[in-house]
């Protein structure tokens, strides 16, 4: 291999490996703090790309129904008890977020040229109808499951992903889409090209993980989830709501999720049910994390990414197979590192 | 008299029908009931790893691609190495080869992952389900995408199975075989050690279960089940491609099994009708409903399973049961089964147990500092001392969970370090819980039973035949023995989740007694207990006493330690400060001013 397709693998190895290593970050945030398994993060990587595409098509997505349509369902599961409670105050504010929320986004979408916006504008459209799905999904799927064993949580996620995978086809049909790039500039570095897209991807992973360490380090909700995190009834005991915590790791989750999905939007065509292989070697780098560790995570992404963009060259057709057995001396290492068969909880 | 219905009649009947079905149904409906058949083998292994073994695996359709492909490879290629061609010859031979691939592939993920928390079966399983996808789609020799055809019929005592109505029997009778061995396989020995994987693996392996060999047991199971699937699946349609093999359908199986029932064998038909049927339906109406194609049944599937799993945890079979009233019948112990043998009883007197200066240090914290005690045969030793005094960090280096910083623990001359609760179970040594720990849906006969694990040998297979009835009996009357011993008889055959908890920790001290031990470790036995069961339970320690049996016993209960125990064993801060007879303890200032205070 010549030194220059080395060095262009290893560029897109880390241009894929960027956005692994958030979905992995995103996964392992998710299984601390609620012990779900999220297999449904990759539709949102999906749901997040093609939204952007449907909105730089000029329609309004069909993904704001959706959006209608769990705010219904939460209103409805949240406000009847509410309302029972003699609690007028709370039911405003369920509504106001899962009711008013999605009818004016879907009101301002109707009323701005939306092909014609900038790209910013379109991006920030696209995340503000995808993102809210996460705590909603959250508050209708897991909350009311919260305290069951792991596996009935990973069974429950399987069959959210499916359900996803499924509307998914329904609201945006079987046709790839692919967004224009955020930047076309191109810096130059000697044997190297770098396209200004893999910056971008670069630069915002980089910016959204110091901010996520920032948001853990600093404030009070980061705080909070990192206490229920390592102890959840001690949090609990403390004041920290389970749901709330919950509710919040949902929303960085889709965040990540959608995010990932606006910036490979332009790299590679994302269709339906994209989200899932992308979303699962971002899984295979947590694993390497053994769900626990974030730098773990981040590192296996990088590798993960690698590995795919070196195996893409040498074996395309077994780039899947390779990436996917890569879990298997993954978890022998684990294997023999770990001590006793431990009790479920 | 009793209006419920007979199993064996319900069973006849449905027997019955099913042979008859081929004869009244049209070729398509026989398809489709081909079609469940093959899914509910599938289904049923799952039952078994998830609903009873608390495991689960996604990768389930990949095993059925494996047997399918094995055979269908084997059968159909011309170019074959000569030492493999021989196997295509027939395809029952190709079946052995397929379950033997299956078996080793089961194995290298099951021992990669078993050892690991449980989650990570399942995420092995789908990586492994996605990479066989692909693989079959992208190799060249297995006809990549469009796949193999031309894959013969079997055939069985020269008659060819060339027709659906002819299979139709075949695929049934491999579905029914493996429903029976399955409840054969619960209904045993090694089925109590499956049963304890969800929520019992601590008291198990102090049972001498080892969970982790009952895992992967399940597991392979449940792949060769698949295989078994994949291969009648392959000579059905005499063609294979990967499309039925994908991880969607690996998730559809497990769907299978959820929404039928996941802890019931008939759970896994009932859930592979209703799929298949309403898939059926499904595939026929949404898109009409949605004016476009594609596969959205899945959508339904998807929100029926949250649906079941936030409602109906028990899946379909539970309520379907209550529809038809068939008897349950209470296990049948037999009073002419032959004593399991016992192990030869120390001497009285003779040194058991003895800890030598174990020290046990949590980083700065020195939980037991330099604790000696001994227990001899037929004697009846108290460890007592306040809360937080290192009571229970010393039972667990006595019973080995735990191991000492420094000093050593000696049981029968051999020392406890380093050694798993099986083998120590093995030597002799049978425990309580502080915190019960009993399998609440399992009647007291069979959370009894499983204290005996080690007096019984009979492995998988001769329980799924029922090879093993005369060493069941014995199991079951030695069981049987110890539940009247401790006066819990006529809870016999209740679950012991119904009984109040002084009777669950009854059921602990008959569970350690059905081990046929020489030492007895009971961790505070009469907490929770009325007293007339307090002085039964002294009784009854005494009776054992008298038969030799070396007892420890960890215990807050002033009254009942004095009046029974021998000796007394006293800590306070994680050192002995006492010990002697129960008379001279209660009147040691020592042991006052730890329980009263000082006087001032």
């Amino acid at each position: 291999m010549e030194f220059p397709i080395a060095l262009m693998l290893v560029q897109d190895g880390i241009t894929n490996g960027a956005i692994y290593a958030l979905l992995a970050l995103a996964l392992v945030l998710v299984f601390a703090v609620t012990r779900v398994i999220f297999i449904p993060q990759g539709e949102f990587v999906a749901y997040g790309a093609l939204t952007l595409a449907m909105l730089q098509a000029g329609t309004v997505p069909t993904t704001l129904w959706l959006l209608v349509g769990l705010g219904v369902a939460v209103t409805a599961v949240d406000g009847v008890p509410a309302l029972r409670a003699g609690r007028p105050g709370r039911l405003l504010g369920v509504a106001g977020w899962n009711l008013a929320y999605p009818l004016g986004l879907a009101a301002l979408l109707s009323i701005l040229p939306l092909q014609s916006l900038p790209q910013l504008a379109q991006v920030a459209l696209a995340l503000a109808i995808v993102v809210p799905m996460g705590p909603q999904m959250y508050r209708l799927v897991y909350q009311p499951i919260a305290s069951a064993p792991i596996l009935i949580l990973l069974i429950v996620s399987v069959a959210a992903h499916l359900t996803m995978v499924g509307m998914g086809l329904l609201f945006f049909g079987a046709e790839g889409q692919r967004t224009p790039a955020f930047s076309d500039a191109v810096l130059d570095l000697g044997p190297l090209m770098v396209p200004g897209q893999t910056l971008v991807i670069v630069a915002v992973s980089l910016t959204l993980i110091v901010a996520l360490f920032q948001f853990f380090e600093r404030t009070l909700y980061g705080k909070a989830l990192r206490a229920t995190a390592m102890n959840r009834v001690g949090a609990r005991l403390m004041g920290i709501s389970p749901s709330l915590a919950g509710k919040l790791t949902f929303f960085l989750a889709a965040f990540i999720g959608a995010l990932s999905g606006v910036l490979i939007a332009p790299i590679t065509t994302v269709y339906y049910d994209t989200g899932f292989l992308i979303a699962l070697k971002g899984f295979v780098a947590a694993i390497i994390g053994g769900l626990g560790s974030y730098p773990l995570a981040a590192l296996g992404a990088l590798l993960v990414g690698q590995l795919e963009s070196f195996s893409s060259f040498w074996a395309s057709a077994y780039k899947e197979v390779i990436v996917f057995t890569l879990i298997i001396p993954v978890l022998l290492w684990r294997s023999l590192n770990s001590r006793h068969v431990e009790e479920e909880e | 008299m009793n209006a419920k219905l007979s199993p064996r009649l319900v069973l006849g009947a449905f027997l019955a029908l099913l042979a008859a079905a081929p004869l009244f149904l049209s070729p398509f409906s026989v398809t489709l009931l081909n079609y469940i058949g093959l899914y509910a083998m599938v289904s049923l292994g799952l039952v078994l790893l998830t609903g009873v073994g608390g495991l689960t695996s996604f990768g389930q359709a990949a095993f059925v691609g494996l047997g399918a492909y094995t055979t269908a490879a084997l059968t159909t290629m011309t170019s074959l190495p000569g030492w493999l061609a021989w196997i295509g010859a027939s395809p029952w031979l190709t079946l052995l080869a397929g379950l033997l691939l299956t078996a080793a592939v089961a194995l290298l993920l099951g021992s990669l992952t078993l050892r690991l928390s449980g989650h990570f079966l399942p995420l092995g399983t789908m990586a492994w389900g996605i990479s066989l996808y692909f693989l079959f789609g992208t190799s060249e020799s297995l006809g990549g995408h469009s796949g193999l055809t031309g894959i013969p019929p079997i055939s069985l005592f020269g008659i060819v199975l060339d027709t659906g109505e002819k299979i139709f029997y075949l695929i049934w009778a491999f579905l029914l075989a493996a429903v029976l061995t399955t409840q054969n396989l619960l209904d045993s020995r090694e089925g109590r050690a499956i049963r304890a994987l969800k929520g019992g693996i601590v008291m198990a392996e102090a049972m001498g279960v080892n969970t982790s060999r009952s895992r992967m047991v399940i597991f392979l199971i449940a792949a060769l089940h698949a295989c078994a699937s994949g291969w009648l699946y392959a000579h059905m349609q005499r063609f294979v491609n990967p499309t039925p093999f994908g991880l969607n359908i690996g998730i559809e199986y497990l769907f299978m099994a959820v929404i039928g029932g996941a802890g019931h064998v008939w759970g896994a038909l009932v859930g592979a009708g209703v799929i298949t049927l309403l898939k059926q339906w499904l595939q026929d109406i949404l898109p009409k409903l949605l004016g476009q194609a594609g596969n959205f049944e899945v959508i339904v599937f998807g929100l029926m399973m949250i649906l079941v799993l936030q409602r109906a945890r028990g899946g379909l079979w539970p309520l379907l049961r209550r529809l038809v009233p068939v008897r349950v019948d209470n296990k049948h112990i037999d009073e002419s089964a032959e004593a399991l043998p016992r192990r030869t009883p120390p001497k009285a007197g003779e040194l058991i147990l003895e800890a030598r200066k174990v020290t046990r240090k949590f980083g700065g914290l020195v939980a037991n500092n330099n604790m000696s005690l001994e227990v001899k045969a037929g004697e009846i030793l108290a460890l007592i001392g306040p809360n937080g005094a290192g009571k229970s960090t010393m039972f667990n280096q006595l019973s080995g969970v735990d191991t000492p910083t420094s000093g050593e623990v000696l049981f029968m001359g051999q020392p406890v370090a380093g050694k798993d609760s099986r083998d120590i179970a093995r030597m002799g040594m049978s425990r309580t819980f502080q915190h019960v720990k009993l399998l609440p849906t399992m009647s007291v006969l069979e959370n009894v039973a499983i204290g005996a694990h080690l007096r019984g040998d009979k492995g998988v297979l001769s329980s799924a035949w029922r090879l093993d009835r005369a060493e069941e009996a014995r199991l079951l009357k030695e069981a049987a023995r110890q539940i009247e011993r401790v006066g819990l008889g006529e809870f016999m055959h209740a679950e012991a989740g119904s009984l109040a908890l002084g009777q669950q920790r009854i059921l602990e001290i008959a569970r350690a007694l059905c081990a046929d031990p020489c030492l007895l470790l009971l961790d505070e036995p009469a907490a929770g207990l009325r007293h007339k069961e307090k002085q039964a339970l002294g009784d009854l320690l005494r009776k054992l006493r008298g038969e030799g049996l070396a007892t420890l016993i960890v215990e807050h209960d002033m009254d009942f330690v004095m009046n029974l125990v021998d000796r007394v064993v006293v800590m306070e801060f994680g050192q002995k400060i006492a010990e002697g007879l129960p008379d001279e303890i209660q009147k040691d200032p020592a042991v006052l001013e730890a329980y009263l205070g000082g006087v001032e």
